[in-house]
């Protein structure tokens, strides 16, 4: 005597839930194995589910028109001999009062094809051709809902959405507000099901954070540099010994005079505005076939914050002196830090700065902040042993990181424009004044 | 316009093509005074006299080797195959010699071959094969099998016509069930077209002959019950396919269902998947799904036979796995 449980089945990956539509059977009916019990809905399927044993009808536990978690035991049957008792018999091999029952698989094997759980969502061929018809990255597809078997993005679910996009509006699942452009469109990011995530990773062992604005919108604004820009990265090694020696010379009388540390941030945004003014093509933007050179320098400065990574701006630095390009760099920094930066001091960059050498980075390759067509990191200074004049020599020692737009920006052109910052940095002359 | 049952669209195809070309005769066997199996040819002896309708000997290789040479001496012979199960005896004078004497002495072979095929008429494993696959693959022949009364007269009258043997493959199923308005006249089908019997957006299904018309009932139902729109094409002809019309509709829809009554391996349908496979891949939203008969000989017994070749049931079921996916 054995009492099978009857569970919602998962219709697949993306299902949470069914809706039970009718019973075929009344508690106290005998049913046969793999014998229709039930219709269930999910989605917009209707599907019949087979008894997953022989016995009879026992409990019905959801009603007719119930939704229920998928797994949620939804009736029970009893299976075995004459005797009402639900406590194992020892000894026959049948043992377990309560087996679990096997989730009854739908009436039919899924087509070929149908998205692993494990693995990369699957696009049918005619799907990926219509993304490439109509411009739509594979992260932008990645983000859309689908209605199909376990969750597939079918080609209605996709031209839904390209309707959607063209009209200017974007599909309901997408957050409101959302503007959708022409190509690239930007990545929205969308909201994720909580309880759907949250029966795929079961606590303890798992924890759903809400990601940040800040977060957000790096991940968005990342994401769709990668895909508008074609990046090519150039490493040059700067001697910064010069500048390590002026800044030793000036630190004390310069934090004097301005209230603040003299760091080496300015000493690199001097190096890259002069540098810009040689080679303008890198502080310029792409719209269509077109470049929009500048003829100001905005100079972005990556700064870690507690959120997230914010770009604050330094609006005209090459109007500003060493000793102005320092204060604006000190007042963005902490006014980053103390999270009082209005929306201006983030917009409007031309060219941006990462000193991911603070963290002790020796060589990155950072991601360009759209719509700039370069991005220029910085390593942590480190003293090295270096050939001077075939002498063996110590001296601060540098890796500089161009990321460039090869759209615009070839490798000529961005490896005589960071060399010419390294010059800049190298020929910094140790009593020029502040 | 007349309405007609399928085999009689058939009976009044011959005749008129009879009636207009004094080429033209039939044999085959007891197709004179007994008029023929299935009746095909009832009346047409005493019309056409003993000269042009003739019964011949029990012999399939006899029938089409005399009907080859009438045709190479410039003859229009419309051969009866009484089943088409019996066409094998006839398989060498069909493959080695007809299909290949245009191509060896440039004489044309004007010859049909009738051949009343397939199940659902509890027949049993010799009188209910379909066997057009073994044809399509033999070049030198053109093969036809028509699913409505008036693709029915309109292909034979083509098929007669035509300069190249054609295998006219006719569903003994559909002969009485089948009942529908012929255009009078000289109605005549092209052979390499199909039809599209039924519009739809949403899923597509390629077929012929029989499943053509459990396929249109398959596609009412997931209309009324799921409102999904079935696109259901026709060959109508199987060799040479009707290539344009099978990428067309795949595109329509994105997703294809092949259904035939011969059995799924080596099949028709093997051929057109591997069609659109090939030149329609980038347009496919689901893997291209056929179904047919089980690997298997059709079985006499009604229950079996009915779970051996496929019907709207099965059809149904098959179009919501692929409107699911």
């Amino acid at each position: 005597m054995a009492r099978i449980e009857v569970i919602m089945p998962q219709m697949g990956e993306s299902i949470t839930e069914g809706t039970i539509v009718r019973w075929l059977k009344k508690v106290g009916d005998t049913v046969g194995k793999d014998e229709t019990l039930l219709e269930i809905s999910t989605d917009k399927v209707d599907s019949e589910i087979p008894s997953p044993a022989a016995g009879i009808l026992a409990e019905i536990l959801t009603p007719e028109n119930g939704t229920v978690p998928v797994r949620t035991v939804i009736a029970t049957i009893e299976t075995g001999g004459a005797g009402a008792a639900h406590e194992p018999r020892s000894g026959p091999p049948e043992a377990p009062s309560r087996e679990s029952a096997p989730v009854p698989a739908a009436s039919h094997a899924p087509l070929p094809g149908a998205p692993s759980p494990a693995g990369g969502r699957f696009y049918s061929p005619l799907v990926l051709s219509i993304a490439r018809t109509e411009g739509i990255p594979l992260t932008e597809l990645e983000s859309l809902p689908g209605t199909g078997e376990a969750g597939r993005l079918t080609k209605k679910d996709l031209l839904a959405h390209v309707a959607a996009r063209k009209s200017g509006g974007s599909p309901s699942p997408a957050p409101a507000g959302a503007t959708v452009k022409a190509v690239p469109g930007p990545v929205t990011l969308q909201p994720a099901d909580v309880p759907a995530l949250r029966a795929k990773y079961p606590t303890p062992g798992h924890e759903i954070l809400q990601m940040s604005n800040v977060m957000q919108k790096m991940a968005q604004h990342m994401v769709q540099s990668v895909q508008t820009s074609p990046h090519v990265a150039a490493v040059h090694e700067v001697d910064m010994s010069a500048v390590v020696k002026h800044r030793e010379a000036h630190a004390e009388e310069f934090e004097k005079k301005e209230g603040f540390k003299l760091t080496f941030t300015p000493y690199i945004a001097e190096a890259v505005v002069k540098a810009i003014k040689k080679y303008p093509l890198v502080n310029s933007s792409v719209e269509g076939d077109k470049i929009i050179r500048k003829n100001f320098v905005n100079l972005g400065l990556a700064v870690a914050s507690d959120g997230g990574l914010i770009v604050p701006v330094v609006k005209h630095a090459e109007e500003k002196s060493f000793t102005g390009l320092a204060r604006a760099v000190n007042d963005l920094a902490s006014r980053t830090r103390m999270k009082k930066l209005l929306p201006d001091d983030i917009q409007g960059g031309t060219f941006t700065i990462s000193n991911y050498g603070v963290f002790g980075t020796l060589v990155g390759i950072p991601i360009i902040n759209q719509p700039q067509v370069a991005i220029l990191g910085t390593g942590a200074i480190r003293k090295r042993p270096v050939v001077i004049d075939d002498a063996i020599a110590i001296r601060w020692i540098a890796y500089l990181t161009l990321s460039f737009d090869h759209r615009i920006v070839d490798g000529a052109l961005g490896g005589m424009f960071l060399e010419e910052i390294v010059q800049n940095l190298q020929r910094r002359d140790r009593e020029t004044k502040i | 316009m007349p309405a007609l049952t399928y085999i009689d669209a058939i009976s009044r195809g011959m005749w008129e093509e009879m009636e207009r070309d004094p080429s033209v005769f039939l044999i085959g066997e007891d197709i004179g005074a007994y008029g023929g199996a299935f009746k095909a040819t009832k009346g047409f002896l005493e019309h056409f006299g003993a000269e042009r309708v003739i019964d011949s000997v029990l012999s399939e290789a006899a029938i089409i080797g005399a009907a080859t040479g009438a045709a190479v001496a410039g003859m229009r012979p419309i051969a009866e195959m009484q089943f088409a199960d019996f066409v094998t005896c006839a398989f060498n004078q069909i493959v080695t010699n007809a299909s290949k004497i245009y191509y060896r002495w440039r004489i044309p072979v004007p010859m049909v071959i009738r051949l009343p095929s397939g199940g659902y008429i509890h027949g049993g494993p010799y009188h209910s094969a379909s066997t057009e696959a073994w044809f399509a693959h033999v070049p030198g022949l053109k093969i036809v099998a028509p699913s409505t009364p008036s693709d029915a007269k309109g292909l034979i009258k083509s098929a007669v016509r035509d300069n190249n043997p054609v295998m006219f493959f006719e569903f003994k199923y559909l002969y009485r069930r089948v009942k529908g308005e012929v255009p009078e006249g000289d109605l005549t089908v092209p052979i390499g077209k199909g039809d599209v019997k039924r519009e739809g957006g949403d899923v597509t299904i390629i077929t012929y002959g029989s499943t053509v018309h459990f396929s249109l009932e398959a596609a009412e139902k997931v209309s009324r019950e799921n409102g999904i729109e079935t696109k259901v094409v026709d060959l109508r002809t199987l060799l040479p396919l009707d290539r344009d019309l099978i990428i067309d509709s795949v595109r329509a829809t994105g997703k294809v269902l092949i259904v035939h009554e011969d059995t799924l391996t080596g099949g028709v349908g093997g051929e057109v998947a591997a069609l659109i496979a090939e030149h329609a891949f980038q347009d496919l939203d689901a893997p291209v799904k056929r179904l047919g008969a089980l690997d298997a000989p059709v079985p006499f017994a009604p229950t079996l036979e009915a779970a051996h070749l496929p019907d709207t049931e099965r059809i149904v079921h098959a179009l919501r796995e692929l409107i699911r996916y």
